[in-house]
């Protein structure tokens, strides 16, 4: 199990706990933990709904994927911090870190 | 006014088929659809993936299977407004709907179909204060009509495949075009990116990279963006059109407020025949939710067939409806 912090759109900090080794992604652990986030297309890289900040932890997630960057560059917003939810894997390099929703709400 | 049998809201998949359906029951069909094209969630967000679960289909890539379905419903003569959100829908004194679109258009049909998927796609908009008062008034998202901005001076903002291919579309059209883009390089089709660049280097068009729209001013139509660009230097662009690019997202929008039964953003439905709880409307495809629901498209279709054989009672009140298969009369065209 990894325990990271999630930040909702109105600046509240939770504490999440998740099993790292079920090849699960950020996006689908947001999502069964009843944050509003939309994933459209449902962990394809291909409507950056899933959009999130890494606020800490970031070197521990490796470089996104052109894929990735591609999504995220389309977006009117984009942080240098900025990553796609369902294209992070729940491993333990996670533990500690900081996520911040940035995504559309469902 | 337009007049039809069955106004369908949607023309992705769903509202495409729902018109084959309806054409074999001799029904007419006016589509309406917020994007400027068809096709829906296909042709937005994967018209290159491959699909497998289409029944005779071992695998069909999703712009291959929207353009089949036009072929399929070619012979139903269906009417389309695209690039209209459906705002209003009026009950009329018989029964019968009006539906008024965001460009003012009237639509009058015997029975409504809403096959709004995920919702209307609307534009991510860029954070800018004012940004509100200036839409229709310079800023617009999309290029329905590019003769619009003939001779005039046309500011886009974004770096994906449709601000490339407007900006050299534009180029040629417009008096002055100018394209911001975030980044240094763009990750659109590399083939655009390229004859964006030797617009830019033919002094075509004016391309301003690593900057950010920070504000936008007029006098009742927008007359200036203004950009910044990585080291803080802000740049005023003299214009009379900004068009951002940032991509579409589906929201319910004005659905929601037609006294239907929704539940988290979908319309529930009667599974008998995929009625609302409001006479002569229909819900079918990703839009509806029901008990053990799946947002399949093979599951909007067989909803489309049912459904249209319960609107015949709408359009057709003084005949008997008797089921017969394609194979029985052919797909007899109107
Ligand atoms: C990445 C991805 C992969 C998928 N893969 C598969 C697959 O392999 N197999 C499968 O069966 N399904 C798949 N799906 C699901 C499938 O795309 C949907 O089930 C299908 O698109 C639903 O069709 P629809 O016609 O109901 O709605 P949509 O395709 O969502 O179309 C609805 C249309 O209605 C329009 N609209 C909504 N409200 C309004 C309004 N007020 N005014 C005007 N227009 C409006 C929208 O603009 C949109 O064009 C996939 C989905 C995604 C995102
Ligand atoms: S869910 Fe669509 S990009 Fe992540």
């Amino acid at each position: 199990m990894v325990t990271f912090e999630v930040e909702d759109h109105d600046g509240n900090r939770q504490s999440i706990e998740a099993p790292d080794d079920m090849g699960l992604s950020l996006m689908e652990v947001l999502k069964a933990s009843e944050y509003p986030v939309l994933a459209t297309c449902g962990g394809m890289a291909l409507c950056a709904t899933c959009h999130v900040e890494v606020l800490e932890g970031k070197d521990g997630l490796g470089e996104a994927t052109d894929v990735e960057l591609d999504q995220l560059e389309a977006l009117p917003e984009m942080f240098d911090t900025s990553r796609l939810a369902c294209q992070i894997r729940i491993s333990e390099e996670l533990e500690g870190a900081v996520f911040k929703l940035r995504g559309e709400e469902n | 006014m337009i007049t039809t049998d069955i106004c369908i809201i949607g023309a992705g998949p769903v509202g495409l088929f729902t018109v084959f359906e309806a054409g074999l029951l001799k029904m007419r069909c006016h589509l309406i659809d917020a994007l400027p094209q068809v096709g829906g969630q296909l042709s937005e967000i994967y018209p290159q993936k491959p699909i497998y679960d289409i029944p005779g289909y071992p695998e069909v890539k999703a712009q291959d299977l929207v353009d089949n379905l036009m072929k399929q419903i070619e012979p139903f003569n269906p009417t389309f407004s695209l690039g209209e959100r459906v705002d209003h829908l009026t009950k009329q004194d018989d029964g019968s709907y009006v539906v008024t679109t965001s460009d003012k258009t009237k639509v009058h049909a015997q029975v409504i179909v809403i096959a709004g998927g995920l919702g209307c796609f609307e534009p991510r908009k860029p954070v800018l204060e004012n940004l509100e008062n200036f839409e229709g008034k310079g800023i617009t998202y999309m290029v329905k009509d590019p003769e619009q901005f003939r001779g005039k001076k046309v500011i886009l903002a974004g770096g994906g495949d449709s601000a490339l291919d407007w900006t050299i579309f534009l180029s040629d059209v417009a008096e002055k075009v100018t394209l911001v883009h975030r980044n240094e390089t763009f990750r659109g089709a590399p083939d655009s990116a390229a004859k964006v660049f030797d617009l830019a280097n033919n002094g075509k068009i004016d391309l301003i990279l690593s900057s950010n729209l920070t504000k936008i001013s007029g006098n009742g139509h927008l007359q200036s963006v203004t950009m910044k660009n990585k080291a803080k230097e802000e740049l005023v662009v003299d214009t009379d059109y900004l068009i951002p690019l940032f991509g579409l997202s589906p929201k319910l929008g004005p659905i929601a407020d037609w006294g239907l039964n929704i539940d988290k953003n979908a319309i529930e439905v009667d599974t008998t025949d995929y009625s609302t709880n409001v006479e002569r409307i229909y819900a079918v495809g990703d839009i509806n939710t029901y008990e053990n629901k799946l947002k399949l498209i093979l599951c909007g279709f067989h909803e489309a067939a049912l459904m249209c054989h319960s609107a015949f009672k709408y359009v057709y009140p003084d005949q008997k409806l008797s089921f017969k298969y394609t194979t029985v009369n052919g797909v007899n065209s109107f």
